[in-house]
């Protein structure tokens, strides 16, 4: 299963997320910007939440390119330290078990498309969680 | 420089019209600011007019009369309305122009906005994957906000609660029943914190405002309600905006809070001398952190401040007298400039069941919208 975008994910495993460093100021963001102010940058694999809300409505099509089925899954914002703040969904945690503040790490999740074999996208789950069980959003 | 007045206003009604297209939303709502200020359409000098998606704002001298005015067309997002009035505004300061026009309207589809990603010079994924939305920003920002400052969920229910009783008042209105409070809490989560009472929708309506220099405004007989600022602010670094990928660690200040402190510079006053407010309340927590980033409280001070009533018509600061977007929806072309109308309104004295007590003399508006931009508008009498 390949990734939503090219240039998303670093190659090594596990993948980073490959932000964008700018190459005056050193402000760090996501995803990389295309042009030549930022240079890729990857991140930490590691974060605290920083904010969250639950997506609980499917999407517009487009841009939504999801399955017609539709669950609910949790949005959430998370701090890298001294990086960025970068925006994902949360994995493999239940909604009233997400708090502010708590411990998270960088993982894949499959992605069910509309019409579309599956992608792989960014997720962040709780770091205590055994990792390598990408089975996507559990409520 | 004189000061620029207001002397005319019109209004269709917010909501659903079926059959009616923005642009003859727009029509009607200028040739109800016309009668307004007792002149004809010939005697406008110019017009600046505003429209998200319900089309070409200028095309309506169709409707009105080919006069051959000068009248230019503004989109700018959500400061649509607030772009239009402070180019208005310019118009008949910098002394070219003794009368003219601010109008906008918008007519958007149910449900919430879908904005496409390369609008926004974002990758294709972002949108595909499910995050081109604005509740979901609205809502993480509001967590973090709550999470920060100790806001509870009651406080965002009492602002919804407050916006559909004041639009009881509000014949341009859409949602006009007051809904009881625990009905707002208890319902079914859009985003969470927000249950489906605590979202605006998109919807439509049209607004006009006829701007006058004061020479003219004299001439005209009306009473003086005078633009004190209006003005347009994109945003500083640091600051979490609709539509974003990334945050920087190190917070910063917000578009909102430089149009604000911009706004009282130019009109001389504070926010502790104003009357009436009307903050952009695309839910219940901007309202909440609205109230803070325009100056007028600390943060977290919400919290007192909703549960004593402070910020209801007849407290120390009523906020969105009209229902705001919660009870009007948001047509972004019209939004901004309702807020203004509304204003002229309460200072008018015209406010009928939602009227402000005690005679105000200064009211302010503020919008916020994608991808980081506000305006803000203080009107004197």
């Amino acid at each position: 299963m390949h990734a939503i975008a090219e240039g998303l994910f670093t190659e090594e495993t596990p993948p980073r997320l490959v932000g964008g460093r700018h190459r005056q100021t050193g402000r760090i963001v996501f995803p990389c910007p295309a042009g030549s102010d930022y240079e890729p940058y990857p991140l930490r694999r590691q974060g605290t939440l920083w904010s969250f809300t639950i997506q609980r409505y499917r999407p517009k099509s487009p841009p939504y390119a999801g399955s017609d089925s539709f669950e609910p899954w949790p949005v959430a914002y998370v701090e890298l330290p001294d990086e960025t703040i970068v925006e994902s969904r949360l994995a493999n945690v239940a909604f009233d078990a997400i708090t502010i503040g708590m411990p998270l790490e960088l993982i894949q999740i499959p992605f069910e498309r509309s019409g579309a074999e599956p992608v792989l996208v960014h997720a962040f789950q709780p770091i205590s969680q055994p990792s390598g069980q990408p089975t996507g959003v559990s409520a | 420089m004189s000061d620029v007045c207001i002397v005319g206003i019109g209004i269709h009604p917010f909501g659903r019209t079926d059959g009616v297209s923005g642009l003859d939303q727009g029509v009607f709502a200028v040739r109800q600011a016309l009668a307004d200020a007792g002149v004809d359409w010939p005697s406008l000098q110019f017009a600046y007019g505003g429209s998200d998606a319900a089309g070409n704002p200028d095309t309506m001298v169709e409707s009105l009369g080919l006069s051959g005015m000068q009248f230019i067309n503004v989109r700018n997002g959500c400061a649509t309305g607030g772009s239009a009035l402070f180019s208005a505004q310019m118009a008949i300061k910098s002394g070219e122009f003794d009368i003219g026009m601010a109008v906008g309207f918008d007519k958007h589809p149910r449900g919430a906005f879908n904005a496409m990603p390369a609008e926004y010079n974002l990758p294709d994924w972002y949108g595909e994957a499910g995050y081109m939305i604005t509740t979901q920003f609205f809502a993480a920002k509001a967590m973090r906000y709550m999470h920060e400052y100790g806001i509870t969920s009651t406080s965002l229910g009492r602002v919804a609660h407050k916006a559909f009783r004041n639009a009881v008042h509000a014949p341009h209105a859409w949602r006009r029943e007051e809904v009881p409070l625990d009905v707002i809490m208890d319902a079914p989560l859009v985003s969470d914190p927000f249950t489906k009472y605590m979202f605006c929708s998109p919807g439509e309506g049209g607004v006009a405002l006829i701007l006058a220099s004061e020479k003219k405004a004299r001439e005209l007989g009306k009473p003086l309600i005078r633009l004190k600022a209006a003005t347009m602010r994109t945003r500083p670094p640091g600051s979490f905006e609709v539509f974003a990928p990334s945050i920087d660690v190190v917070r910063g200040g917000s578009a909102t809070r430089i149009a604000s402190a911009d706004a009282f510079a130019q009109a001389g006053i504070g926010p502790q001398d104003i009357a009436v407010a009307q903050l952009q309340d695309t839910e219940a927590g901007a309202e909440i952190m609205h109230m803070a980033e325009n100056g007028f409280c600390k943060d977290g001070e919400q919290e007192a401040w909703l549960a004593e009533g402070r910020t209801e018509i007849g407290g120390t600061l009523p906020v969105n007298t009209d229902g705001g977007c919660l009870a009007c929806g948001e047509p972004i072309g019209a939004s901004g400039l309702r807020q203004v109308y509304e204003n002229v309104v309460q200072l008018r004295g015209d406010g009928g069941g939602r009227q402000v007590p005690n005679d105000p003399k200064t009211a302010y508006t503020h919008v916020y919208g994608a991808p980081g931009v506000s305006a803000v508008t203080i009107l004197e009498r």
